[in-house]
């Protein structure tokens, strides 16, 4: 051992180093481009294939899209065209089918004077859905939220006004029951009756009710049939309905799954493995042909109505599954610190366990309502028009008679748009409910 | 185990043991499947008591004070607390938890609620307490556990000392009567067990009845009026913390300290 390093092994630091900036070339655009494109031979190569690759794709497909033509009343017309002014065989799409067909693939069938509706039926929904997304806006807006269903369920389908409103008389019904009864019947029969009556009351009273406030003062618009929906309106229809629908029945679903009641365990296992294990189309199928087996005899219920039942049942399978995860990532502590405090059940799950168990969850839940929302396409084969069954309508007519590629590019950048912005609010929403580092 | 609480002077003015119970479990049971955890356990606690639980790992320590509030079931015997005995029945279950505060190794605060919530939460919820009012209170332990300036941000954001003393304040809102504390130091960093211990004598010094699950020996020596020694399901031995330190009787007693004091 030398006496230099003896003089080495006490060392004290007087002075911090301030931070400096990394050297140049270490750091920008240069840095970057070094580190994810250009790192070793290999990469290098993978680079350039793949910069190929992108240019042979869109050199492919960028002519057709841009050289499309926009103004043609058909498909031979469009083909005239493109001949005349781009040469023969040139590449380019014909979009003037959309300009065309446009009403029909967002409308369907519904009658073109009344358009108007399902276009404020839909701003009312982004106005109501607002509160529910973003946290910020006025509390009291939530009211509109709760009451915007009944209203754009009126805008829809029309009839009168008084059906709609007499439905809502159920869930105000049932809302009563449970405030009146949870204090003098224990919180279980509350809840029972509180679900009981208002399912009498919609089967027994509501109609005949509806039709008695008509008779006194008359509050109608025109009726539209299910059948003349179709369309994105048909495919929004069925997935908003069961997306909002799936959410709740699915989070009740997981805490059967967890609930140490035998009962409601095993009802919620078996619902869940059922309803899961069958496909999405064999349902859809049980609920345009069987289901009316099932019914008494002349009711007629409307196969939009039971084809969102169908669709928001196998959701919130899905869902359910899902939360099931969040719910088993909480630690133990949790439940155990929220009995402590002495929180009964509901609200130990409403206030500690289900806030976190479903911010865990968010994107197993997204990632359903994405699914679901695209299956909805699925009920073309039970004979309703969504966009796919009307690019087959559309097809079958004289004039667009051999259209394929421009009807689907389009159905399926609507579809992309709106799964798009679903994965999007959900990246918002994870780091928006990001707290400290737990 | 070093002895973090040498420095203070303990003001006993308000340490008075009453003559009235807090606890009493009589002849109590409790079998994990076919696993005998505790063993015809009897203990009773009178109101103002500092009780220091201490025994080796899995001698069932944990589970005797989680079966005060219920966290876990007791097969046979009797458990009455406050003059509420625990039975199946969730009313009573409900009210001996809002009136025995307790806190956990892990301390267990809601991540995704800020110190002010988590403190007001069960007094707003279970006690129906006005929102305003129990801020109030909320703010009035956070400064007794000296960490007022935290309350809005979020647990995650603070050290574990600080969590803790938060999980101690967010017991104290619910104005329990009876404080358990389930091995309140062992997850945390030496430098910081020293602030949750303070904190823990000041509630002493106030005469909370408290039973703590813990291997602080110097708090035992310090605050406790009685130390419980277990093993195997069992209370083994219990005595006056100067002499069950320094003439324990029985041998298991002696092993385990010569163990914990050794070193």
């Amino acid at each position: 051992m030398s006496d230099t390093h003896a003089q080495t092994v006490s060392f004290v630091r007087e002075t911090m180093l301030p931070e400096a900036e990394p050297p140049v070339g270490n750091r920008g655009a240069i840095l970057w481009m070094r580190e994810n494109l250009f790192s070793g031979w290999f990469n290098i190569l993978m680079t350039l294939v793949s910069l190929y690759v992108i240019w042979w794709a869109l050199a492919h497909t960028m002519p057709w899209v841009f050289n499309g033509i926009w103004n043609a009343g058909s498909l031979t017309e469009c083909r005239e065209i493109r001949n005349a002014t781009l040469g023969e065989g040139a590449s380019a799409a014909c979009w003037a089918v959309l300009g065309d067909r446009w009403q029909q693939l967002m409308f369907g069938f519904y009658p073109r004077e009344l358009y108007w509706r399902p276009v404020l039926a839909f701003v009312i929904f982004l106005v109501a859905i607002a509160p529910v997304l973003f946290a910020g806006m006025p509390r009291r807006a939530l009211w509109i939220t709760a009451l915007s269903p009944f209203v754009m369920f009126w805008l829809l389908w029309g009839g009168t006004a008084w059906f709609p409103v007499s439905i809502a008389l159920g869930f105000v019904l049932g809302w009563a029951a449970l405030r009146a009864l949870a204090p003098i019947a224990g919180p279980l029969v509350a809840v029972i009756v509180a679900a009981a009556l208002p399912i009498i009351y919609w089967f027994y009273t509501a109609g005949p009710l509806a039709r008695e406030l008509e008779q006194v003062v008359a509050l109608r618009i025109e009726y539209v049939p299910s059948q003349d929906f179709g369309g994105f309106m048909l495919s929004f229809i069925i997935g908003i309905a069961g997306i909002i629908l799936s959410l709740p029945l699915g989070i009740l679903l997981a805490l059967g799954r967890q609930s140490d009641l035998f009962i409601i365990n095993k009802i919620s296992v078996g619902f869940i493995e059922v309803i899961r294990g069958v496909p999405l189309i064999v349902w859809l199928f049980t609920a345009s042909l069987l289901l009316n087996y099932f019914l008494p005899p002349g009711t007629n219920f409307d196969l939009m109505l039971r084809v969102i039942i169908m669709v928001t049942l196998f959701a919130a399978a899905y869902i359910a599954e899902v939360v099931r995860g969040g719910l088993a990532a909480l630690p133990k502590g949790q439940y155990e610190a929220a009995d402590a405090l002495g929180l009964d059940y509901w609200k130990a799950m409403r206030l500690i366990i289900l806030p976190q168990a479903l911010k865990i969850s968010i994107p197993g839940i997204v990632n359903t309502f994405i699914g679901l929302f695209k299956d909805t396409t699925l009920v073309v084969f039970i004979g309703l028009f969504d966009p796919i069954g009307l690019s087959n309508a559309i097809r079958a007519s004289v004039e667009w008679n051999g259209i394929y590629w421009e009807l689907f590019v389009f159905i399926g950048l609507l579809f992309f748009i709106c799964c798009f912005s679903m994965s999007r609010y959900s990246l918002y929403l994870e780091k928006k409910l990001q707290r400290g580092h737990n | 185990m070093t002895d973090t609480t040498a420095a203070r002077t303990i003001d006993r003015s308000h340490m008075q043991v009453s003559d009235e119970v807090a606890i009493e479990i009589s002849n109590m049971n409790k079998w994990y499947g076919s696993f005998h955890v505790l063993r015809d356990i009897d203990l009773t606690v009178y109101q103002g008591e500092r009780i220091v639980i201490c025994g080796p790992s899995g001698s069932g320590k944990s589970t005797l004070i989680r079966c005060i509030n219920r966290l876990e079931e007791h097969q046979s015997g009797r458990i009455v607390v406050d003059g509420t005995e625990l039975s199946s029945d969730l009313k009573n279950i409900d009210k001996i938890r809002s009136e025995v505060g307790m806190c956990f190794q892990h301390f267990n605060l809601f991540p995704h609620l800020t110190i002010l919530e988590n403190c007001t939460l069960a007094p707003i919820w279970v006690r129906k307490t006005p929102k305003r009012e129990a801020e109030e209170i909320a703010m009035h332990f956070l400064k007794k556990v000296k960490i007022p300036e935290q309350a809005n941000k979020y647990p995650g954001q603070l050290s574990g000392g600080q969590q803790q003393r938060v999980a101690i304040a967010r017991s104290l809102c619910m104005k329990p009567r009876i404080m358990l504390f389930d091995e309140p130091t062992s997850a945390l960093d030496p430098e910081m067990i020293k602030e949750v211990l303070d904190t823990m004598i000041e509630l002493a010094e106030e005469g909370m009845t408290m039973l703590c699950v813990t291997h602080e020996m110097g708090f035992a020596r310090q605050v406790a009026n009685r130390v419980i020694f277990m093993d195997q399901g069992q209370i083994v031995e219990q005595n006056e913390p100067e002499a069950f330190f320094m003439a324990p009787k029985s041998d298991r007693t002696k092993l385990f300290l010569s163990q914990i004091l050794g070193h």
